[in-house]
């Protein structure tokens, strides 16, 4: 155990095992089949489990899972047999705690994928390639959220694109109706 | 126009399985993605398109080359808008598709730009994307910035900078290495997570020199380090210095030892962590030094957390196997945690306990756990099964109530797997504790009575035809094997004919009611069934008179299929039909001999029902089957052991040649197992020439030579001695090799007519005392020791002298003697400084020897040993004394 802590997956599942937003880190499940055979069972393994309150642990086929549950949302973090449980159940609050900001409080499934991009954004911020980036919640809310217009843009460029796209998200809007 | 994204204000109450990717396909996204080419880009409907990109690939879409080229060069049109989300969308898009080379230069510029922009988040994000698609060449480049940005004030940027640091040093480790200056700057860094990474990455670009590891941790575990992951990654380093230095340093306190007791009181609980679990895995650690561990981890047990009662009981488990002496503190707490939610908390648990409980305590534990198992799932039973088959190899005398709890459980619900596991552990039980054997094999017959697996069903029943004919009443397990025929499939019919067929040829007083049995099978509806009935029948003489069933009809009976099955399978299937019938002689016997089975060891898994029967293994068999056929040696009488085999020749020399050592009561018997390795020669008349004038005892009676050893194909040669009968006769023979070389032509493989005679020297053989002894192993050595009395009790003490370690002084007496370990009692645990190992094992002329050693470090390294020695002769009982003595 000399090696730096690491996560082999990161995995967000809907109330039926099925994909919000998944990133995997290591080589241990090569293709989507194995992917997806590895969801399968782990969210069957765990969904009688009560994992709303505290993150509910396991062993599963020589991984340590740790996850949490909220609303119709599955937050799992898996690592290595060996690897230290609580810097695993570190990152698992990271992660929750951190779309829980996002989403503002309303953590479900809907809101989650009506907000993908800031999902996955959130991922790249806590884990790259396996190493663990950033585990305060805070800290990668307001990394995700930064979604000001770049400082360096001319201010009349800026407006003109904003006005543009308004404009265009409105005309979009009454044609549908 | 309709996109789902925009629409999802306006029905979001309507649908209540609403997704904003409802409907959503590849092909339509991806002429989507044409948007990217608009001259007026609307960044907000091109970050929506990439997130739909972005889900199909999240969602295990793949894309063609062509799609994904098209993609990306799409993709990077947006470098143009200056919209700091959508620009983000774009670097995940990139790391996403993964370019090949030749597309990522296309990108190189724009990444590069923003490498050495003003805003931090620019700078951070186009490092992890350039680091992560670049080939060396253009690492060269940007190396310079890269540099610079492992020591940026934003601690964003440095740590983009190490982490991809970390990545790069797995392909281009001569570049990465040559930052070492900055990264040993950012070590010191004030920002947590910059420390953390600076540190991993500073011990991967040191990690193969001992020495910087080393002064990297003495310096950090003076110093303050912020973070708690840097903190655990430090405690990593440290165990790793301590187990390499650990050989330097004779008695006396550990190095950084203290360190690690302090961070059992850091306030991260990850910290405390990782520190026990370090304490608790160092090499031979000391119940001292295990304590303060042991007291946090017990503390951890009654977390609220699941996480942390899980990982502290996962913990003190695997402790509980080397010390479970330390862990019987938490007993209490672990109790406790038997009715956990978390059921692998709970099994965890049970297992503990269940390796740090003491004879007393099993009644107690064993109620517990009835109530447990009723709800947890069949993995975890099965874990729990083999935990109570151990601790039941290890109080034998509390067989009675964990064989009552097996027989429990095996008539509850459960799988295949899980059954198979408690029908395993009663098979091994039945095998190991003799008292047991009745009321396990009433156990199993009971279960076949409503057993829906068929392959449980037959093996139980050639087990119980095994070990069923021996017991005392063998009449009582007929009924439950007829039933089968009446009720069963016709795999087990045929099984339980075969099995009834057994009881015939074992038990004569049951022969006639058996035959009346095997009658009725004679008119089953299947045809395996019915012919098994007729052969055994016919074999057993049922249609004549009762008679004495002879050697021959048991032998056909019991005896194993001699010949490997591999080989018969492969005659089979070159079998062709004719007029010739099939003939099992001509079946190849030679079969590579496999390592000697399990044994009972702990942690060994023992095969239960699949391994053959305990007692000698095959290979004996082989080799006397073998002797016997040779006319020389046939009136030897019966062989009493055979060595393993000594090689006589290095490895890889022109001539492999090793021997197996032929005891007999009167002879002994060499066999040459000789291999010619060079493909240009032929050898005839190969015989062994064997002096034996360092063996006064011995006198040399018969010689069988090779008559020829052709290349690469391995053949034997024999060399007989006589012996004074009964005697543990010792000597030294020296080997000469004598033969006849014939030169071959490799092209035609045609030798040639003239040969050349030759010699070629092996190394010496020696016959020693543990060749006369058998290893023989009893399952309850106590019982035995008692019962043998001390009659012919022979005590001493010897000193052996320094040694590397007590282990190894075990094992140079338990070799020496050559008998078997009893009780698991080989196994050393480390840095103990006494050791009991009990032996057991035959001696020429089948006197049963039990042998008890106690050692003891005398000093730092000399080690002490009290040998006594119980056996059926007093002559014996000395004649093991003189072994150690003259070993």
């Amino acid at each position: 155990m000399e090696s730096c802590p690491s996560v082999k997956n990161v995995l967000l599942l809907d109330s039926e095992g099925n994909r919000v937003a998944v990133k995997y880190y290591s080589d241990d499940w090569p293709t989507n089949s194995a992917k997806e055979a590895f969801e399968k069972s782990v969210f069957t393994k765990t969904q009688k489990t009560n994992a709303r309150n505290e993150a509910e642990i396991t062993l599963f086929e020589n991984h340590v899972v740790v996850y949490k549950f909220v609303q119709d949302l599955h937050f799992f973090v898996t690592g290595s047999e060996d690897e230290n449980e609580l810097i695993l159940a570190t990152v698992l609050q990271g992660f929750f705690d951190a779309v829980g900001l996002i989403l503002r409080g309303t953590v479900d499934k809907k809101e989650a994928l009506e907000n993908l991009d800031l999902i996955l954004l959130c991922l790249d911020e806590i884990v790259d390639g396996g190493i663990i980036l950033e585990t305060d919640a805070n800290v990668i809310a307001e990394k995700v959220a930064s979604h000001s217009i770049d400082a360096g843009a001319p201010l009349s460029e800026q407006t003109i694109s904003q006005a543009l796209a308004t404009a265009r998200e409105h005309l979009a809007r009454s044609l549908l109706k | 126009m309709a996109q789902p994204l925009v629409k999802k204000d306006d029905d979001r109450d309507d649908e209540a399985d609403y997704s904003p990717f409802l409907g959503i396909e590849k092909g339509a996204v991806l002429q989507e993605a044409r948007v990217f080419n608009d001259p007026q880009l609307d960044p907000r409907r091109c970050s929506q398109v990439i997130t739909k990109l972005l889900y199909l690939l999240n969602q295990g879409e793949s894309f063609t080359k062509v799609e994904a080229t098209e993609v990306f060069f799409a993709v990077t049109k947006l470098f143009q808008s200056r919209d700091i989300g959508l620009r983000r969308m774009v670097y995940m898009m990139i790391k996403e598709l993964s370019p090949s080379a030749d597309e990522v230069i296309i990108v190189t510029s724009s990444l590069m730009k923003d490498m050495t922009s003003k805003t931090d988040m620019y700078r951070a994000n186009a490092i992890r994307v350039l680091c992560r698609i670049t080939d060396g060449t253009l690492l060269t480049q940007i190396e310079r910035y890269l540099k610079q940005a492992i020591v940026d004030k934003n601690p964003v940027v440095a740590s983009a900078a190490l982490v991809s640091g970390i990545h790069l040093l797995q392909t281009n480790p001569e570049i990465v290495k040559r930052w070492s200056n900055e990264v040993q700057e950012a070590v010191q860094s004030r920002a947590a997570l910059v420390q953390f990474h600076a540190l991993a990455l500073l011990h991967q670009i040191r990690q193969n020199d001992r020495l910087a590891v080393n002064k990297l941790v003495t310096s950090l575990t003076r110093g303050s380090v912020r973070s708690p992951l840097a903190q655990c990654l430090l405690i990593r380093y440290t165990s790793q210095v301590i187990r390499e230095s650990a050989n330097n340093t004779q008695t006396g306190d550990r190095p950084f030892y203290d360190f690690l007791e302090g961070c059992l009181r850091h306030k991260a609980e990850m910290v405390i962590f990782e520190a026990a679990r370090a304490i608790t895995e160092l090499n031979g650690v000391t119940s001292r030094e295990l304590t303060p561990a042991i007291t946090v981890l017990q503390l951890f047990l009654s977390s609220s957390k699941p996480v942390l009662r899980f990982a502290a009981v996962r913990t003190l488990n695997k402790v509980a196997m080397t010390h479970p002496m330390a862990v019987t503190n938490c007993n209490i707490d672990m109790e406790s945690l038997i009715s956990d939610q978390n059921r692998s908390i709970a099994t965890l648990a049970i297992t503990t306990l269940l390796k740090t409980g003491n004879e007393s305590s099993v009644d107690r534990l064993m109620k517990q756990i009835t109530n447990f198992m009723s709800d947890i799932a069949d993995e975890f039973k099965i874990v729990v099964v083999e935990a109570i088959r151990s601790l039941c190899l290890k109080f034998p005398l509390k067989h009675r109530s964990l064989m009552n709890f097996l027989s429990n459980i095996l008539r509850e619900e459960g799988g295949f797997e899980y059954k198979k596991a408690i029908v395993d552990s009663i098979v091994i039980l039945i095998r190991d504790i003799p008292e047991a054997k009745e009321s396990g094999l009433l156990h199993l017959c009971e279960f076949i009575e409503d057993c829906e697996f068929t392959y449980l069903s037959t093996q139980i029943l050639h087990f119980l035809g095994i070990e069923g004919p021996k017991t005392s009443d063998p009449s009582k397990y007929i009924r439950y094997i007829y039933n089968r025929v009446h009720l069963e499939n016709a795999t087990v019919r045929a099984g339980a004919v075969s099995t009834l067929a057994k009881f015939g040829a074992m038990v004569d007083s049951l022969k006639p009611r058996i035959f009346v049995l095997l009658r009725r099978c004679v008119f089953d509806n299947d045809d395996e069934v019915r012919d098994r009935a007729t052969l055994y029948l016919n074999t057993l003489g049922g249609d004549g008179a009762v008679v004495e069933t002879g050697e021959d009809v048991k032998d056909f009976l019991f005896g194993s299929l001699d010949i490997p099955l591999v080989n018969l399978e492969n005659s089979l299937k070159n079998y062709e039909a004719s007029e010739e019938p099939f003939d099992i002689n001509s079946v190849p016997r030679e079969v590579k001999t496999q390592p000697l089975a399990e044994k009972k060891a702990p942690g060994k898994k023992p095969t239960g029902l699949g391994a053959p029967p305990p007692g000698p293994p095959s290979t004996v068999d082989a080799y006397e089957k073998l002797l016997s056929s040779i006319p020389e040696f046939a009136n030897f009488g019966k062989l009493f052991k055979s060595s393993a085999p000594v090689e006589l020749t290095e490895a890889e020399t022109e001539y492999a040649v090793n021997v197996v050592k032929h005891i007999f009561d009167g002879h002994v018997v060499f066999q040459y197992n000789c291999t010619n390795t060079i493909p240009e020669q032929l050898l005839e008349n190969v015989i062994v020439v064997v002096d034996a004038s360092e063996a006064e005892e011995f006198a040399e009676v018969a010689s069988k030579p090779l008559r020829s050893l052709p290349y690469d194909s391995p053949g034997q040669t024999f060399v007989a001695f006589e012996k004074p009968e009964g005697v543990p006769a010792v000597g030294k023979f020296s080997n000469m090799l004598r033969f006849i070389v014939k030169e071959v032509d490799p092209s035609t493989g045609e030798a040639e007519d003239d040969g050349v005679e030759d010699e070629y020297q092996l190394e010496d053989l020696e016959v020693v005392a543990a060749d006369y002894m058998l290893k023989v192993g009893v399952s309850n050595f106590r019982n035995a020791w008692e019962s043998m009395g001390a009659d012919f009790e022979r005590v001493d003490e010897y000193g052996l002298g320094p040694r590397d370690s007590l282990a190894e002084a075990v094992n140079a007496v338990i070799n020496l003697l050559g008998m078997q370990p009893c009780e698991g009692t080989e196994v050393v645990p480390n840095n103990s400084r006494s050791h009991t190992c009990l032996l057991s094992g035959v001696y020429i002329g089948n006197v049963k020897v039990l042998v008890r050693l106690q050692f003891g470090l005398d000093g730092p390294k000399d080690v002490a040993m009290k040998l006594a020695v119980r056996s059926e002769d007093e002559v014996v009982s000395d004649a093991i004394h003189e072994i150690v003595a003259s070993g």
